[in-house]
């Protein structure tokens, strides 16, 4: 059967792994889930064999554990243990080499004349599409545009996937970034276990997705299988019983001088995890390094963090030596300064600095204390 | 290499297990690249050939403990043009501090038949409590691309690039799962200053601090979380008296806890 963009067509299990194979053949290496290590990961991924089948999970502050799922479902664990940023965004890049050149240096390679291989990501959830959006909103500014990461954008296939239920940390309905699956995917997938029965709902969402489909055995999708799939991300924002305060940004504001942040501080590591793992944190610093002789240099790129000493260091010293100051900047600019920069919001809801942070900082409880302790308009 | 004289490069121990000193010769490939680059003047672990000082580059391994040692470290010092800490114990005392808790003349009489002949300091200290020193390279023992790194940028005149952050930060971007979130496993990471590579927690085990305190070590936070974890005030001591057991961050912390 041809699909066309918006059909809405059911394919069985086998099918998906047939489409893994296509993708490969095709030459396009595919990403997608694995347990690895006690969690989902995202990575090189050769058939649904090699997915967390029948896995679930289960996450709150500082915590996070895979537990068997009720169901035999691929997609039945929430989130990966960190997003698709490494894919997109790695944590190390080469931005040039170059030798000496007389007085100077001749540069031999630069980062825009890589040509980076093409990807498909498999199971991307709505608040990684949203978090996948914000990043091409921060490397497409006029000015300031990215040739690495969008390189590495143009080429991704991305197959997403609506969530069917919501874990402790999830508060992606109150912040906008799902759970229904919204913006630019090349296939969308609803997973569908019951009677006995596992299919896929697919809708393709661009030619390259509807040409993808059309290459697969499927059938036009029943009035009960939509339904079916059209609750599931219903279902899924009806379980989360976290949420962002929508008047996030203006408490932010009104508290940059709250005592509150001498509370936080007196809890964070400043480790830097929650930046790590935090799907629209982009912040990277540059290295050179040289060879012994002096001869040869490299410029690198490297994933840095609002919470280091060196990330605020400019002439004459670090800005933000306290904890304090530097909590205050990462969840004030992820929440309130976020909007002004990129007319969006830094954070899609999808919970991982809760979870993954070591002492579970819950940054929706954090601005709900920033409210109480005065960073409230007073209308309420 | 072009027009530029060989700087001399002296390497010495106090002490010490030998293990830094070690990663030096354990640079294999590169290690012709650098002794290319440098005059190996005075490294007694790799050559009895001695060519006097002074020296370009010292590179000091081992603690100070002894009254010997107060005077040949100033003797290094004296010669060195750079002076460069490697090691736990250059940089916080080592292992060998765990008897600065203690009164030290009780080891004395246990360890030695002829206690007499023991002429030692009360503690086993850094080499920065006693001179200037460069700059101090962590671990134990230290990784040996950071040892290669600052080598390399002090013959090229530039910062090392050596990160005082979190150990953290270098566990997710080698994409490491999380040991103390997805597993319960007491990890020193989030304290502990960045070098190894993560080393512990890819094989799914917890840190325990070979590099020492990270640059703004809450290592309040970090027993609190520890006690949640069901560790008790001796283990949490026990957690932070390691090969940096002396360096300030945790000698204060390990202090408040015990039993």
């Amino acid at each position: 059967m041809r699909a066309s963009i918006g059909d809405k067509v059911i394919f069985t299990h086998a099918e998906l792994d047939r489409l893994i194979a296509l993708l490969w053949g095709d030459g396009i290496p595919v990403v997608g889930p694995k347990v690895a290590d006690g969690a989902v990961v995202y990575e090189p991924l050769g058939g649904i064999g090699e997915m967390p089948w029948g896995w679930s999970d289960e996450s709150g502050p500082g915590h996070y554990r895979l537990v068997a799922g009720e169901d035999g479902a691929l997609f039945g664990y929430s989130l990966g243990a960190q997003g698709w940023k490494r894919h997109l965004y790695p944590p190390r890049q080469n931005l040039f080499r170059a030798e000496r050149a007389g007085r100077g240096f001749r540069i031999l390679r630069s980062v825009g004349d890589d040509a980076s291989p093409p990807m498909a990501f498999l199971g991307v959830r709505a608040c990684e599409l949203t978090a996948i959006g914000v990043l091409d909103r921060v490397f497409s500014q006029e000015g300031f545009e990215e040739p690495g990461y969008r390189s590495r954008r143009g080429k991704v296939i991305i197959i997403a996937v609506e969530c069917a239920r919501a874990v402790g940390t999830c508060f992606c309905a109150s912040a906008g970034g799902g759970p229904a699956v919204d913006g630019r995917f090349d296939i969308k997938l609803n997973e569908i276990v019951e009677d006995g029965g596992h299919v896929f709902l697919a809708v393709a969402g661009s030619d390259t997705g509807a040409a993808l489909l059309s290459r697969l055995s499927v059938v036009p999708a029943s009035d009960a299988q939509i339904i079916i799939a059209a609750a599931q991300p219903v279902e899924a924002a009806r379980q989360q019983s976290r949420r962002m305060d929508a008047e996030a940004p203006g408490i932010l504001e009104r508290s940059l001088e709250s005592p509150h942040w001498d509370d936080v501080a007196g809890r964070c590591l400043t480790c830097g995890n929650c930046t790590m793992v935090c799907p629209t944190c982009f912040c990277t610093t540059v290295e050179d390094v040289t060879d012994l002789s002096g001869n040869h240099a490299e410029r690198w790129r490297l994933w840095d963090s609002c919470f280091t000493i060196d990330y605020s260091h400019i002439a004459g010293g670090a800005l933000r030596q306290k904890a304090s100051s530097r909590y205050r900047q990462w969840l004030t600019h992820k929440l309130s300064t976020w909007h002004r920069q990129f007319g969006m919001s830094g954070c899609v809801g999808c919970g991982r600095c809760i979870a993954w942070c070591p002492v579970g900082i819950d940054i929706t409880r954090e601005i709900e204390s920033l409210r109480k302790a005065g960073g409230s308009d007073g209308t309420d | 290499m072009p027009d530029r004289k060989r700087p001399k490069l002296a390497v010495w121990k106090f002490s010490s297990c030998d293990g830094c000193q070690l990663s030096l010769l354990d640079c294999e490939l590169e290690l012709l690249a650098v002794s290319e680059a440098v005059e190996i003047a005075y490294f007694l672990e790799a050559t009895r050939k001695v060519v006097k000082g002074p020296y370009d580059i010292s590179l000091v391994e081992g603690s100070i403990t002894t009254p010997h040692d107060v005077e040949a470290i100033r003797h290094v010092r004296r010669q060195s043009r750079k002076l460069i800490t490697i090691g736990a114990c250059a940089t916080a005392g080592g292992i060998q501090a765990l008897r600065n808790f203690k009164d030290v003349k009780d080891f004395i009489d246990l360890v030695y038949a002829h206690p007499e002949y023991i002429d030692t300091l009360d503690r086993s200290s850094a080499v920065s409590e006693h001179v200037r020193v460069d700059f101090e390279l962590r671990g134990c023992p230290i990784n040996k691309h950071q040892l290669l790194e600052v080598l390399n940028a002090s013959l090229n005149g530039r910062r090392p690039n050596v990160h005082p952050h979190a150990e953290c930060v270098e566990c997710k971007m080698r994409g490491n799962v999380c040991v103390t979130v997805a597993k319960s496993e007491p990890c020193l990471g989030p304290v502990v200053h960045a070098g190894c590579g993560g080393l512990c927690p890819s094989v799914g085990r917890g840190c325990f601090g070979c590099f020492g305190p990270m640059e703004t070590p809450n290592t309040v936070a970090m027993a609190a979380k520890l006690a949640e974890m069901g560790l008790d005030g001796r283990d949490i001591q026990r957690r932070f008296r390691g090969f940096n057991a002396y360096a300030d961050a945790f000698r204060r912390e390990s202090e408040v806890h015990g039993g």
